[in-house]
């Protein structure tokens, strides 16, 4: 192992991992708030919609991150569609995630029994109020492990980015793997630094999982 | 007096299962109808109908002046002058018992925190829960959790409360700590319209009986009456199934 190679190429994957954690997030978060639309609209068994959000849902699950890219960088620009490398990867990583967080959502909110609904809709709770106090709250709980599970495999996702040339964590690898030939430090930094931005990741997921799992409020079905 | 309820012919079938077949029903302010029938005769449905939980086929339910049946729009309005509760007590696991009584009237009705929150202490201790108010719900008793349940429908200042079953998943030393505040309310002079399969509390509490069977209503009267000189042999015999011959008369 060549450390002095190792010191003199950190800053390079700092500036990758600048790229993924940035574009990551913005997918993560982009994810979540899309997931939880398409999930809403399915749950309320909103008319039309709903059907739009099931197919999006599937067509986004059963096509890979790399195909949805190229669609969207190399085939948009035929119809005339132009979009910046980091818009692409930023639309692309929603698409795929918003479909994955859609699932999650739906997993907590099936958990949340259907009478916490009519109860908060004998109070005169809006629809909008009712999500918000009463189901949301009750779902996350459950759909945790899964939205944090989705929010890791996204981040990983974003390794696809560099078929944007996009200089993130995967294509600052590649380019001084091809160009220097020190394939096993190159790699192993690269391992390393997936490791320094996804462990955290990992830790407050099962961190949040412990709190909620100790509110203990889901045993709700003792009657 | 004003009647606050009137329900005209209505009819409600699932999947082709006809559940209600042209029920009618008026209630006027301050009065108590108990509603009483065999499982599966659409006791339950009908106060689900009321509120809009489930939507008529046919008919029309009027609550004062106002149309309420068939509406899309603004159903929440008319909930929050209809309170429910239901047997399975249905308190939000997540928030503590004040959270889930203030919840109605400070996001649905807007009032003051303050105000609401000082009439629910009152309310609790009036319910014999003082002091409760930080408590969880899962660490409540049967009892004690629809009460509780009973107080987030009052504090809505309901024009009118329907009570499908809420005795029916106690233990039995449990039903009348909640049936007692039942029977307090109807004093106060609530209106209310309760499904029940506790004959002596609907003797007890009720000023009209309507029996319902397979969807319709087969008799209805003063409890004096009902209980003790039913007209029809539907529901005598549904009376007796109440009474038990003991082993000794038997033989």
């Amino acid at each position: 192992m060549d450390w002095s190679f190792i010191g003199e190429h950190v800053p390079d994957y700092l500036g990758g991992a600048a790229v993924t954690l940035r574009f990551g997030l913005y997918g993560v978060a982009c994810s979540l708030l899309l997931g939880l639309v398409c999930c809403l609209l399915r749950y309320f068994r909103v008319p039309v919609l709903r059907r739009i959000a099931g197919g999006y849902i599937e067509l986004a699950r059963n096509t890979p991150l790399l195909v949805q890219l190229f669609f969207l960088y190399a085939g948009l620009p035929r119809v005339g569609v132009r979009l910046s490398a980091e818009a692409c990867a930023v639309i692309g990583l929603t698409f795929l995630g918003g479909a994955y967080m859609a699932e999650a959502f739906r997993s907590g909110l099936e958990a949340v029994d259907k009478s916490q609904r009519e109860a908060g809709e004998c109070i005169g709770l809006t629809r909008a109020q009712n999500i918000r106090y009463v189901l949301l709250p009750q779902a996350l709980a459950t759909a945790a492990p899964a939205l944090f599970a989705n929010v890791i495999f996204l981040i990983k996702e974003t390794s696809m980015f560099s078929v944007l040339a996009m200089m993130d964590l995967m294509n600052v690898a590649d380019t001084l793997r091809t160009s220097g030939g020190r394939t096993v430090e190159v790699l192993f930094m690269l391992i390393v630094a997936y490791l320094i931005i996804l462990l955290p990741v990992s830790l407050i997921a099962t961190w949040v999982e412990r709190r909620l799992r100790y509110a203990g409020f889901g045993d709700q079905h003792t009657v | 007096m004003d009647t606050i309820l009137r329900v005209r012919d209505i009819k409600k079938s699932f999947d082709g299962t006809g559940v209600l077949s042209g029920v009618s029903l008026d209630i006027r302010e301050g009065e108590v109808v108990v509603i009483i029938g065999p499982s599966g005769c659409g006791k339950s449905t009908l106060l689900r109908c009321i509120n809009g939980l489930e939507q008529i086929d046919s008919g029309e339910i009027w609550l004062r002046d106002e149309l309420i049946s068939g509406r899309k729009k603004d159903m929440h309005l008319i909930r929050q002058r209809i309170g429910m509760v239901f047997q399975s007590y249905d308190l939000f696991p997540h928030m503590n018992v004040m959270d889930n009584l203030l919840l109605g009237p400070v996001k649905a009705l807007k009032k003051p925190k303050e105000e609401v929150e000082a009439e629910a202490v009152a309310m609790l201790r009036r319910v014999g829960l003082e002091g409760r108010g930080q408590a969880l719900p899962r660490t409540l008793s049967g009892g004690q959790k629809q009460r509780v349940a009973l107080v987030r429908a009052m504090l809505m200042h309901p024009e009118l409360l329907l009570l499908d079953e809420i005795t029916a998943a106690l233990d039995p030393e449990m039903v009348s700590e909640v049936l007692n505040v039942v029977i307090d309310l109807a004093g106060d002079g609530m209106t209310m319209a309760i499904v029940t399969h506790e004959m002596r509390f609907a003797e007890a509490v009720a000023d009209r009986v309507l029996f319902l069977e397979q969807g319709s209503v087969v008799e209805q009267g003063t409890p004096e009456q009902f209980f003790h000189d039913p007209q029809t042999d539907r529901a005598k015999q549904f009376l007796q199934s109440f009474t038990y011959t003991s082993k000794r008369e038997r033989s």
